[in-house]
């Protein structure tokens, strides 16, 4: 017997020592086990679920049909799906014209002091993120921070009503997602040799135009990168309106989660989520084909 | 059209540094670049040769002094306004534009027609060797390849002056040789006056029509390569450029172009070729350069002629270099290999007994630093 074994011990240590395959099938296992379960495996029964229907009393019967899709054609959905896209693209275009020259000044301080930036940017994810919000209400209520500023330097007489409204969800959203933005931006800018400069300015290209010609297209892996970080969960944000928007601002994320956990509805839940999820997909895939970079990302 | 292409007055960089203090990168350099000049700024890391290059180029500005391109004070024009353009180290080709739309870069800055920019950007690729890559990208390219691409970037634009840095420095040594004579061959077929950043002084002396040997942000020394290797005008300048000799002594007298120096280790003196300003009584250094010392199995001359004992000899084909000992003083000769033959007697032997001849006029006498 033990010997038997000890040969068998030998050949698969052989096996791992001369073959690099399973050398790399063995390195990435735990990683392939985890996103089975915990990824893989779930989106196949929501997939599943999202085919069935609701039983009366929030019971899930087993019936496959299409009668969940078919609800989410209903103009109330599709209105809200839209809106989800709006708030989504308004988040991601934001983040970028608010993150794009905070990565830009960090990308060009000294060395030493860039640390010093990079780790404000990361500060607040100190704090939990509902408590942050919470910070949020504090500051933009009619007696709040804000109002209270304005009103005693009398720049208004009256306190604005900010939040409860699609701004105070933007303003939200955009808190939440900019460092998600600036982090891949201020890498790509980085990256950038003050020597490209040098030569757009020495071929006769003033600051500006050297921007544009140089600059910006070298920066855009990192702002295709922040994009998809932004837009994706931006998406399916719930926490935010629900805090910030009052009952007025519904995004897909809000639907999907009340289906779960208030109508009790998983399998009209399930279907949002796929909905969601192939939308999702296809923006994504769009938009690093059109932006022809799809390669230079995964670098 | 002025006399100079770029003339230097008197300039002075000096940088800060982190901890607050100061560095004179370029100390009261003057400079007179003749139009169509192969002109080499030569010396070793830190010299100040890259920022005296980058002063004209326009990345940075003296602290005094003035930078005249073609007799014009040329001030704190930004550098998209000069007429010169660089070849950088590093080659900085943008990465992300293909070959093409590198080389057009520069011609569409100017506003030029899409078809005037067409036929240009494909003369200066033909010239440059670079036909038919134009749709590649600059990672798709070999070191040379990205070389080319960098001086057939600046050189569309066709400037008054050509800025290289070191342009050469990335590539292996056969291609760098290579390179060097078609750097020179192309410079002469466009006539633009190239002004060549290099601490290789090989590489200076087989381009340049002249060259500056600068040290510690001063050019010590201007001229021809000859001038430069016969009569270099200090140490430096000797012990820098090719290979050399020094015996360390004092000026006994200096008359006309002559000088004679006490060579302690010599126990005699020994009369070379005086430099400007030697005064007698000075500490002063005798250069001469290994092909230029004689071997003898005699005396040859009274003066200037030595008994040596050889302690090494190394044959390395076109020479025999040959090291020999006076008191502990070794100096290295270099001896042609003139004859073709196996017999061993015609060349020297270790501990053999020799005369070695300094003739005065291969001998320099300089300043001691």
């Amino acid at each position: 017997m033990s010997i038997i074994n000890s040969v068998q011990k030998l050949s698969l240590g052989k096996v791992l020592r001369e073959n690099p395959t399973a050398q790399g099938l063995l390195l990435i296992s735990p990683t392939t086990i985890y996103l089975l379960i915990f990824t893989i495996i779930p989106m196949i029964l929501v997939a599943i679920l999202s085919l069935m229907i609701r039983g009366m009393y929030g019971n899930v019967v087993y019936q496959i049909n299409l009668a969940n899709y078919v609800r989410l054609i209903d103009p109330l959905y599709v209105r809200i799906l839209l809106y989800s896209l709006g708030v989504g693209l308004t988040t991601t275009v934001l983040t970028i014209l608010i993150g794009y020259p905070l990565a830009y000044f960090i990308a060009h301080t000294p060395i030493r002091e860039r640390s010093l930036y990079l780790f404000l940017i990361l500060v607040p994810f100190w704090t939990n993120f509902i408590i942050r919000i919470y910070a949020w209400i504090m500051i933009l209520r009619s007696e709040g921070f804000l109002n209270q500023l304005l009103m005693n330097i009398g720049l208004i007489e009256a306190p604005l009503n900010i939040l409860y409204t699609p701004t105070a969800v933007l303003i939200g959203m955009v808190y939440e997602f900019l460092p998600f933005m600036v982090l891949p931006l201020y890498t790509s800018l980085e990256k950038i040799e003050s020597a490209q400069l040098e030569a757009a300015a020495d071929l006769g290209a003033p600051p500006w135009k050297a921007f544009l010609r140089v600059t910006l297209p070298l920066s855009l892996p990192g702002m295709i990168a922040g994009t998809i970080l932004v837009f994706i969960p931006a998406m399916g944000m719930f926490v935010v309106p629900d805090l910030m928007g009052g009952a007025k601002t519904i995004l897909i994320g809000n639907v999907i989660r009340n289906q779960f956990l208030v109508s009790r509805d998983w399998p009209f839940g399930a279907a949002a989520s796929i909905l969601l999820l192939i939308m999702t997909l296809i923006f994504t895939l769009y938009y690093t084909r059109k932006a022809g970079f799809s390669e230079e990302l995964l670098i | 059209m002025s006399e100079f292409a770029v003339e230097l007055r008197d300039v002075v960089k000096i940088f800060p540094t982190p901890e607050g203090g100061e560095i004179t990168a370029v100390n009261h350099i003057n400079m007179q670049i003749k139009h169509g000049e192969f002109f080499s700024m030569l010396g070793p890391s830190g010299c100040g040769k890259t920022t005296t290059l980058r002063m004209i180029a326009g990345f940075e500005w003296p602290t005094s002094g003035e930078v005249r391109i073609d007799g014009h004070v040329i001030g704190r024009t930004p550098p998209y306004l000069r007429p010169v353009n660089t070849v950088f180290q590093s080659y900085a080709l943008f990465q992300h534009m293909t070959v093409f739309q590198n080389v057009a870069f520069g011609l569409e800055m100017e506003r030029i027609r899409k078809d005037e920019i067409k036929r240009r950007v494909g003369e200066v690729l033909e010239m440059v060797k670079l036909g038919g890559m134009e749709h590649r990208k600059p990672q798709q390219l070999s070191g040379g390849q990205q070389q080319r691409v960098a001086l057939a970037r600046a050189l569309v634009k066709r400037p008054k002056v050509l800025l290289l840095d070191e342009p050469l420095g990335a590539l292996d040594l056969k291609l760098r040789k290579e390179m060097q004579l078609e750097l020179k061959t192309l410079q002469e077929q466009v006539g633009i006056t190239f002004i060549y950043v290099t601490h290789d002084q090989e590489e200076a002396l087989i381009m340049s029509d002249r060259i500056a040997v600068m040290n510690r942000g001063k050019a010590l020394q201007i001229g021809t390569p000859v001038e430069i290797y016969e009569r270099p005008t200090s140490q430096f300048v000797a012990d820098f450029i090719g290979e050399t000799n020094f015996l360390y002594g004092t000026v006994r007298f200096v008359e006309a172009d002559k000088a004679s120096v006490y060579v302690p280790v010599l126990d005699s003196e020994v009369i070379g070729l005086a430099t400007a300003g030697l005064t007698v009584g000075q500490k002063a250094v005798i250069s001469i350069r290994p092909e230029k010392i004689r071997i003898s199995d005699k005396p040859i001359l009274t003066k200037n002629c030595f008994s040596a004992r050889v302690t090494l000899i190394a044959y390395i084909g076109s020479d025999t270099r040959v090291s020999v000992d006076i008191n502990g003083q070794r100096i290295n000769i270099w001896e042609q290999n003139k004859i073709s033959s196996l017999d061993t007697n015609i060349y020297y032997r270790e501990n053999q007994e020799v005369w070695i001849t300094l003739f005065p006029e291969n001998t320099l006498v300089l300043p001691e630093e």
